[in-house]
């Protein structure tokens, strides 16, 4: 078969300290519930520096600059043992500080929803103009103009108008409601849509600029986050996909959005495979921004525990799936994995739908997977807060359905967890966790010869929607590309080889007769 | 008779460790009544 193969990742990070305060829903929910709470008055004490943020390892993981089983090696917790001199910038991507990015919500806004105050808008423009991944954007522009003054900002804000941006714990501009009443285009709703669409275009121009993908090779684009964009006759009818291309400049693209809850890049990924492999589009980019909704999600846990706010990052990401090259690892497309509606709920048979029965189906056993990459969240954010190490209870599952499927020995099941497991590195930013973070490591390492096959794994809570109990998974296989892309057309393949054995054989036969 | 018999039990699954959906049929084959059952998402 002729599989499409992952030419490039690329990964964004923002960090977003008074988005935590101002926008992620712990904090926002405990400010209606309960405003004069004690988690409110410490919570600002434990937000972290820009500079922390960077030497934090996970985060250095996600951009790229380290393994993810280089985390192994470095003591817990990871907050107090920092990267000496990490940068910014990374192999996959870079890290954002907030200033900068709302710059960039502003220069996507192509409704003159997002006012900045004037000192604040021409300093973010100036370091946008500078920074390499956007500063060729046209959109930049709109920070040329517009500026506003702050007792306009504020009597947006105050009069429930517009949605508040702080910095610094200062409000430096707001994000005006889109309509009047329909509650779809809220200055809430679109301050979360215009977060998404910021950071995944950040994502896809750290894409363009790091693997060489020109804007105008991208024939579609699937995005894959957890926001709904629409007004009040279609919320939620999306598009995401092309705003984003739009501002990317990739002008022959289209696209549409992929939702499945924290599933939907697994379940995005595998369209984009079989859009390429089909040969309707040549070059497909699946990308996500991140959930402003999601910041601080657990920072009770974390101020109670005496950690830093760890959730105060905004995740993004986009992969480029193309044509098979003979070089870039293949996705297997015939080894899907899904968790189907009549699957069951228990671990093991949610672990055999989504594992073992892909595998089996091309002779695969999962003892031939070197390496999962399922729900990568960071353990030092879900641990404290009592939801355990979701990467770890993934891999024992695993390991034990290995046991029962006879592939390994019981007596090997630590070894195993350890040899096909690696450290959650991820935010807890729903989709983004989703498998797809090792996407860009998996690559290389299949490339450098480290990796022979890997297993990429997302799951989606679809009850948090109240439509139905059922969750979702979706899998799928990554392989090293044995370097013989197959010939596209069937037919002239079979045309060419049947002339070719034929001719090969008369003149054996000739042969063989001269012989006699 | 198990510990569990004419037992009215409410459910808290967890998505990444055992669903409340597979947790309520162990249950329910020990004689228990369910009377409330939910998944819930941690990350």
């Amino acid at each position: 078969m002729n599989f499409p193969v992952i030419k490039g990742a690329s990964y964004g990070l923002i960090q977003a300290c008074d988005m935590v305060r101002y926008q992620g829903t712990t904090q926002t929910s405990e400010m209606r519930l309960n405003p004069a709470s004690e988690y409110l008055a410490q919570m600002p004490g434990h937000l972290r520096a820009f500079a922390d943020a960077v030497a934090y390892p996970p985060n250095q993981v996600y951009i790229g600059n380290l393994r993810p089983r280089a985390l192994r090696d470095i003591p817990s917790p990871w907050y107090n043992n920092p990267i000496p001199n990490a940068s910014a910038q990374g192999t996959y991507g870079a890290i954002l500080p907030q200033e900068d990015f709302l710059g960039l919500m502003k220069a996507v806004d192509k409704f003159d929803l997002v006012l900045l105050e004037e000192s604040f808008q021409n300093a973010a423009a100036e370091r946008l103009a500078a920074n390499a991944a956007v500063s060729g954007w046209k959109a930049l522009a709109a920070l040329q103009k517009g500026q506003a003054e702050a007792a306009q900002i504020e009597a947006l804000v105050q009069e429930h108008k517009a949605e508040p941006l702080y910095n610094g714990g200062k409000l430096v501009g707001c994000v005006k409601k889109a309509h009047d009443f329909d509650a779809a285009l809220s200055e809430h709703v679109m301050f979360e849509n215009l977060v998404a669409k910021a950071s995944a275009a950040f994502a896809l121009a750290l894409l363009l600029q790091k693997t060489g993908l020109a804007a105008e090779e991208v024939d579609y684009i699937i995005e894959c986050s957890e926001e709904a964009c629409g007004d009040m006759n279609q919320r939620g009818g999306g598009n995401f996909a092309k705003s984003i291309g739009e501002i990317c400049e990739c002008l022959n693209a289209t696209g549409s959005d992929m939702r499945s809850f924290c599933a939907g890049p697994a379940h995005a990924m595998v369209t984009a495979s079989a859009l390429v492999q089909a040969g309707i589009y040549k070059n497909v980019v699946v990308l996500a921004g991140g959930a402003s909704a999601k910041l601080g999600m657990n920072g009770k846990d974390h101020v109670k525990k005496g950690l830093p706010i760890l959730e105060d990052m905004l995740g993004a990401f986009a992969v480029h799936i193309g044509e098979n090259d003979g070089v870039s690892p293949i996705i297997r497309t015939d080894a899907v994995g899904r968790h189907r509606i009549g699957s069951g709920a228990s671990p093991q048979a949610v672990m055999q739908a989504i594992v073992a029965e892909p595998l089996n189906r091309v002779q695969l056993r999962i003892s031939d997977v070197d390496c999962f990459s399922a729900e990568m969240q960071n353990p030092e954010i879900t641990e404290p807060a009592g939801a355990g190490d979701v990467p770890l209870a993934n891999y024992k599952m695993i390991a034990a359905l290995g046991v029962m499927c006879k592939d390994f020995e019981k007596s090997e099941l630590a070894a195993v967890v350890d040899r096909i497991g690696m450290p959650g590195f991820a935010p807890t930013q729903g989709h983004i966790p989703s498998g797809v973070p090792f996407l860009g490591h998996c690559r290389d390492m299949i490339l450098e010869g480290a990796l022979n096959r890997v297993m990429i794994i997302g799951k989606g809570s679809l009850f948090l929607g109240r439509l139905t109990n059922l969750f979702d998974g979706v899998s799928f296989v990554v392989e090293r590309n044995p370097g013989k892309a197959d010939e596209p057309a069937q037919e002239a393949t079979s045309n060419e080889a049947v002339r070719s054995a034929m001719a090969e054989a008369f003149s054996s036969l000739a042969a063989s007769l001269r012989a006699q | 008779m198990g510990i569990l018999q004419g037992k009215k039990v409410a459910i808290l699954g967890d998505r990444d460790g055992i669903p409340g959906m597979a947790i309520e049929e162990c249950v329910r084959t020990a004689g228990a009544d369910v009377v409330f059952s939910t998944t819930e998402c941690f990350v």
